[in-house]
């Protein structure tokens, strides 16, 4: 008994810490797999739960993102202006919109495959980029392209591509016409009143 | 016909763009909103309903024919204009395409060359425009069409190439006509929704992702690194200047390597 159990500490002690060093692309291999295997196999995710399936991406995709990183991309210059309150406000109001938004988009794909493109990387390199492709029988294919930095935790995403277009870079010139406008708090607000509405606008269809 | 209504649409518009407002990227800003504002009620009241039937009522194999049927017309244009900015490789792969997808494909219904690894390329005259090293001018919102840019707008001229507007019979010209825009409409039905969660003004956000979807449709998916991207980063994540440079100097260098081989 004691026997396996030391096989199994020793298994743990090896294997995970190689887990959490995952190579980026398998890293995202795995996670499409398991949120597509997820979209097609969970009933209540069929049926458009959209609360469902945010609870996923928070449970399975949230710790494989830098949502710091990511909303100083998207803000830009003035993210050095900001305190550090301003940016936990930030980055936290940002990350509701993008799980949401995620949450929705994925939600809509179910018959799709998804193939990750193997990445030629350096062990010495400290980010790279996984590139995948969606296939939907009857439409064009799309990019999704992962910007990925190493961590003490591994790899994580910074920025997505849709199609070639920088998700986080697209909410940049918003962002700066927000913040010219009403400041820092300004765009906290405004991120706020969105999330707000939405969440509004969720709890009413689950109602229903 | 049409290249003159639009001449003349053009010509108001840029009249109407004299009072800016500040995006120097998009100096007609309010007409385009209005112009936006009239598209977006047309397609919620009228082409989404039209896609969501198409959806429902066609079954998805008949959905895919018809999806590859227009794919394979767009190929002639994607060829000559890989042609035009010299990347004589793929547009043989493009003739190659047609080829294949008009006979063994039975008239492009059936994307065979994809399967046999003869890759879908995406260009127009806009693309070979900007390779070419012509800016995009001013972003324009044209009512049905969408967003455009002053130099996008010469994939108008597609229309010279493209065999549809030569069928004589206008019943079958207009039915493919429309067939085509609700096919593409019926494509995009996954991401409206996406859209309007994650975009806090509609606008800017398709604006902002037409011009940069242009852009990396120009360098081929890969576009280099905008100027402020590094100096955007937080302050601990800013690496050494020497890395900084390696991502500027790396992109466009990797690119040229990666158009090669295909």
């Amino acid at each position: 008994m004691s026997k396996i159990l030391a096989t199994l500490v020793f298994a743990f002690g090896f294997v995970l810490p190689a887990l959490a060093q995952e190579a980026p692309d398998a890293l995202v291999r795995n996670l499409s797999n398991e949120m597509s295997e997820t979209v097609r196999s969970d009933k209540a995710i069929q049926s458009g739960d959209v609360k469902r399936m945010i609870e996923v991406v928070e449970t399975r995709i949230l710790k494989h993102f830098d949502f710091t990183r990511m909303t100083g991309l998207a803000v830009g210059r003035e993210w050095r202006n900001a305190s550090a309150e301003q940016k936990t406000a930030l980055t936290a109001e940002f990350r509701t919109l993008l799980v949401r938004s995620y949450a929705n988009a994925l939600g809509q794909y179910k018959n799709q495959t998804i193939e990750v493109k193997p990445l030629k990387a350096k062990p010495e390199d400290t980010e790279v980029v996984v590139r995948s492709e969606i296939r939907q029988p009857g439409s064009k294919p799309i990019t999704l392209d992962y910007d990925m930095g190493k961590s003490s935790e591994g790899w994580r995403v910074f920025d997505v591509a849709v199609a070639g277009v920088s998700l986080v870079t697209n909410y940049r010139e918003t962002f700066s016409q927000e913040i010219k406008a009403g400041g820092i708090d300004g765009l906290i607000k405004t991120l706020r009143d969105k999330n707000q509405q939405s969440a509004a606008k969720l709890a009413e269809a689950g109602k229903k | 016909m049409m290249t003159t209504r639009l001449c003349a649409l053009l010509i108001a518009a840029l009249l109407a763009g004299c009072a800016s407002t500040g995006n120097p990227k998009d100096p007609l800003e309010p007409l385009n909103r209005k112009v936006f504002a009239f598209n977006d009620a047309l397609d919620t009241y009228a082409l989404q309903p039209v896609a969501k039937g198409y959806v429902a009522a066609t079954p998805l194999p008949v959905r895919s024919g018809i999806g590859n049927f227009f794919s394979n017309l767009d190929d002639v244009w994607t060829g000559i204009n890989n042609l035009l900015q010299g990347k004589v490789g793929r547009a043989g792969s493009d003739v190659g395409r047609l080829l294949i997808n008009s006979t063994v494909g039975i008239f492009g219904l059936f994307d065979v060359a994809s399967e046999l690894g003869l890759e879908k390329h995406d260009e127009d005259l806009g693309q070979t425009l900007g390779v070419w090293g012509v800016g995009p001018g001013p972003y324009l919102v044209l009512p049905l069409l969408g967003s455009t840019t002053l130099r996008d707008t010469a994939n108008f001229a597609s229309t010279y190439v493209d065999p549809v507007p030569r069928i004589e019979r206008v019943a079958t010209r207009n039915t493919l006509r429309a067939v085509k825009l609700v096919d593409t409409r019926a494509q995009l039905l996954n991401a409206g929704r996406a859209l309007d969660e994650a975009a806090i003004d509609k606008y800017a956000f398709m604006r902002d992702f037409y011009l940069k979807r242009r852009q990396s449709q120009i360098f081929d998916g890969r576009p280099p690194r905008e100027e402020d991207d590094e100096a955007a980063l937080p302050v601990p994540f800013q690496q050494t200047p020497q890395r900084a440079a390696d991502l500027f100097m790396a992109q466009p260098v990797e690119t040229a390597a990666l158009q090669t081989d295909e």
